[in-house]
């Protein structure tokens, strides 16, 4: 039997959503509008002229390589991120998942990272992977890897998304974990009665029982990726050298705050919204068909 | 708890309205707000220029505050003038004098502060370079001058000692620099040279020093309209050289801005070319024996001077609608000319590194025979001073949104050090953007 409230009026309800509403508004609906308006004006620094261009700043956006190499490396970066942190978040909580002599401890440590701020992860990752003070780096040029991120994209790349999925790796890893710990253990034993091995087991038991959270942990790791790394990514190569790790949130940032072109950053950030709103649908309509719940 | 917060806010309140404002202005002293970008030790030395002005008098107080790099600095204080909380001073460095000279009714220019306010602050004992870099179309000084820096060359006297190259002079040339750099290779020394500053140093100052123009209209001083001109042979055979020397290990980038700093005094690397107010930190951290020389130039031309760096004190309005008090103004004016006076000024020159911006201080300095005790600190200013009186070419550098363009010279040379381009290419490529950038700028600031 399904509990179900019956309001009498029409006031009761709306009183109870408006604070909802009400952030929901100040802080997603205005801000996104604002958004929109300013894509379509040009302005200088401080404000004295406005001018409406219509849509002459996405046009340009579009049409600038800089932006289509900012969405290359976010594609590069989001993938590569998001597969990274939750296969060894996977993997980790599996290993945890078996009861081990301090089991718990393992655990805490594990979650540790999540608590860490992105600076203070990316100067960690600095010191280990700057060629003449890191560990790490100095390692790697002793043995002949000339390693220099602040010289080499694709090192560069490298580090950032490192440390990008070290610190989601913590909120996956809990995930996981606690969906390993949901699964009843019924189902394996009959598995394992029907001599399954270990392997067979994870993967046509575990795994597709996980799907729920692995979906929900993919969705949003991507997010995590796409709007959340600017920290890291600002603190270790300011989204360099010469932009190979220049991401379409820091570009954002870019061209809004160091360069002070704001038409073209709110044309940017306009496109960004559509693109993460597409995203989520297409996520939520197609991959949750298919997704063992 | 919280019932406790409350009654001591309005007891705090109460006690505000009882005294009024009146007498409120009468106990506490007009505060002026600066806010600053230098990091430490300089950011100390000058928040201690703030705390000594404050005691010689007890009408204003100066409160200086810390916002980040100079770039990060420039966006706050925008970002504060468009919210109406503008600071009462800003500084702001030499790359945004374009952006901020077109800023029309955000700023309070420097003359018509000592023509309103009265303050004797002599404009004429600035030195020319200075003065010239920050002067309207009219040669009316737009902002304060201060901590003016130029970039020199500072080398590892021991490791000269050790590749057998003599400890007491550098290579005036770049073809001289070039042997001395394959000598200390030779020597076992991991890296021979590197730069801070990327594009001030290797592209802005060789251009200056070689009187070759990085823009058409006397590089942006004579209008908006003017276009980038880095396709030049100078510049293009200067960043061949460096991307050659990059290869053959005689050169190493190290990032971009102050990230190349740290490696001379750490000792690493044998040459460095930064900004003279490197000094302070150098004095401090090398632990051998160093020297300071002028930036080198292709042999077959005669060295300009070089230009400044560093930044300079802008008075800012409050808001797009709100402007300063008299009362303001004047603590503002009076703390401009404390920092200008001979004897303050020559101390900050002194510890700092930076340049003596005027006359006074460096004669004071001079006089008390800081040069002779401290071999190679007049380097900076000599360097500026040399040539006779500056060219279009060497006057300095007016490009609005020149911030963007600097970045846009960084990335393409990164590009070129990656071997993704050329030099040719990577320069043609940032001549195009750049173009791009100061079409844009002409555009949205026509109207002001």
């Amino acid at each position: 039997m399904q509990k179900k409230v019956i309001f009498r009026g029409r006031l009761l309800p709306l009183a109870l959503l408006a604070p909802q509403l009400a952030v929901t508004f100040v802080f997603f609906f205005w801000p996104a509008g604002q958004a929109i308006y300013q894509s379509l004006l040009r302005e200088d620094a401080f404000g004295f002229s406005r001018e409406f261009v219509g849509l002459e700043n996405f046009h340009e956006v579009l049409a600038d390589p800089n932006w289509v190499n900012a969405a290359l490396n976010t594609l590069v970066f989001s993938s590569c991120v998001a597969g990274l942190a939750l296969s060894l978040a996977l993997f980790l909580a599996v290993q945890a998942d078996k009861s081990l002599r301090g089991a718990t401890m393992y655990r805490s440590l594990l979650i540790w990272p999540y608590a860490v701020a992105p600076a203070v992860a990316a100067v960690l990752w600095l010191f280990l992977f700057q060629p003449q003070i890191g560990l790490i780096g100095k390692g790697l040029n002793a043995i002949g890897i000339p390693w220099d991120y602040r010289l080499n994209g694709t090192h560069a790349m490298i580090l950032v998304i490192i440390a990008a999925a070290w610190k989601q790796l913590a909120y996956n890893f809990i995930f996981f974990l606690a969906g390993l710990q949901s699964i009843p253990a019924s189902v394996l034993e009959a598995a394992a009665i029907d001599g399954a091995r270990p392997a067979r087991r994870f993967w046509t038991v575990v795994f597709p029982l996980l799907s729920p959270t692995t979906f929900f942990l993919l969705v949003v790791n991507l997010t995590y990726a796409f709007f959340e790394t600017f920290g890291i990514i600002h603190a270790l190569t300011n989204g360099g050298p010469a932009k190979a790790t220049e991401t379409l949130i820091y570009k954002v940032y870019v061209d809004g705050v160091e360069n002070l072109n704001l038409g073209q950053s709110a044309a940017q950030s306009v496109i960004l919204m559509i693109i993460v709103i597409g995203l989520t649908a297409i996520q939520f309509r197609a991959i949750e068909k298919k997704v063992h719940y | 708890m919280r019932r406790r917060h409350l009654a001591a806010g309005a007891l705090a309140l109460a006690s505000l309205i009882g005294t009024g404002p009146g007498a409120l202005a009468q106990q506490q002293p007009v505060e002026i707000q600066f806010w600053h970008g230098l990091n430490q030790p300089l950011g100390g030395m000058l928040e201690q220029l703030a705390t000594d002005f404050n005691g010689t008098q007890s009408q204003y107080k100066v409160v200086p505050s810390f916002r980040g790099g100079y770039a990060e600095t420039v966006v706050a204080a925008i970002a504060a003038f468009r919210s109406n909380t503008a600071p009462h001073i800003v500084q702001m460095f030499e790359v945004g004098t374009g952006t901020m000279m077109s800023a029309g009714r955000a700023i309070k220019p420097l003359h018509e502060l000592i023509a309103e306010t009265g303050v004797a602050i002599d404009t004429r004992d600035f030195i020319g370079p200075v003065a010239g870099y920050y002067a309207a179309a009219d040669g009316k000084l737009m902002a304060m001058p201060f901590n003016s820096s130029t970039a020199i060359a500072f080398y590892n006297k021991d490791m000269f000692q050790r590749a057998g190259l003599d400890p007491n002079s550098f290579p005036a040339t770049w073809e001289g620099v070039e042997q001395a750099a394959r000598k200390l290779k030779a020597a076992g020394i991991a890296c021979p040279m590197t730069t801070a500053w990327p594009s001030w140093l290797m592209v802005e100052q060789l251009l200056a020093i070689h009187d070759v123009p990085l823009a058409t209209r006397a590089n942006g001083f004579e209008g908006l309209d003017t276009q980038l001109n880095l396709t030049n042979p100078v510049l293009t055979k200067h960043l061949t050289n460096l991307v050659n020397w990059q290869k053959e290990g005689l050169f190493r980038y190290a990032g971009r801005d102050t990230a190349g700093d740290p490696l001379f005094p750490a000792g690493e690397c044998a040459i460095t070319f930064a900004s003279s107010g490197l000094r302070a930190r150098i004095t401090r951290e090398a632990r051998f024996e160093w020297g300071a020389a002028m930036l080198p130039y292709y042999e077959g031309t005669s060295p300009r001077n070089s230009i400044i760096g560093g930044a300079a004190l802008w008075t800012m309005n409050r808001g797009p609608n709100a402007r300063r008090s008299p009362e303001e103004l004047k603590g503002v004016a009076e703390f401009f000319r404390y920092i200008s006076s001979p004897a303050v000024m020559a101390k900050w020159h002194q510890d700092t590194g930076y340049v003596p911006v005027t006359r006074s201080a460096y004669e004071a300095t001079k006089a008390a025979g800081f040069y002779q005790r401290n071999p190679g600190a007049d380097v900076p200013i000599e360097q500026m001073l040399r040539g006779g009186e500056p060219t279009a070419n060497s006057r300095g550098i007016r490009l609005g949104g020149f911030i963007e363009i600097r970045n846009i010279i960084q990335e393409e040379m990164e590009r070129a050090f990656q071997g993704q381009v050329t030099p040719e290419q990577a320069l043609a490529s940032a001549n195009t953007r750049g173009n791009q950038v100061l079409r844009n700028f002409e555009r949205t600031n026509r109207n002001n």
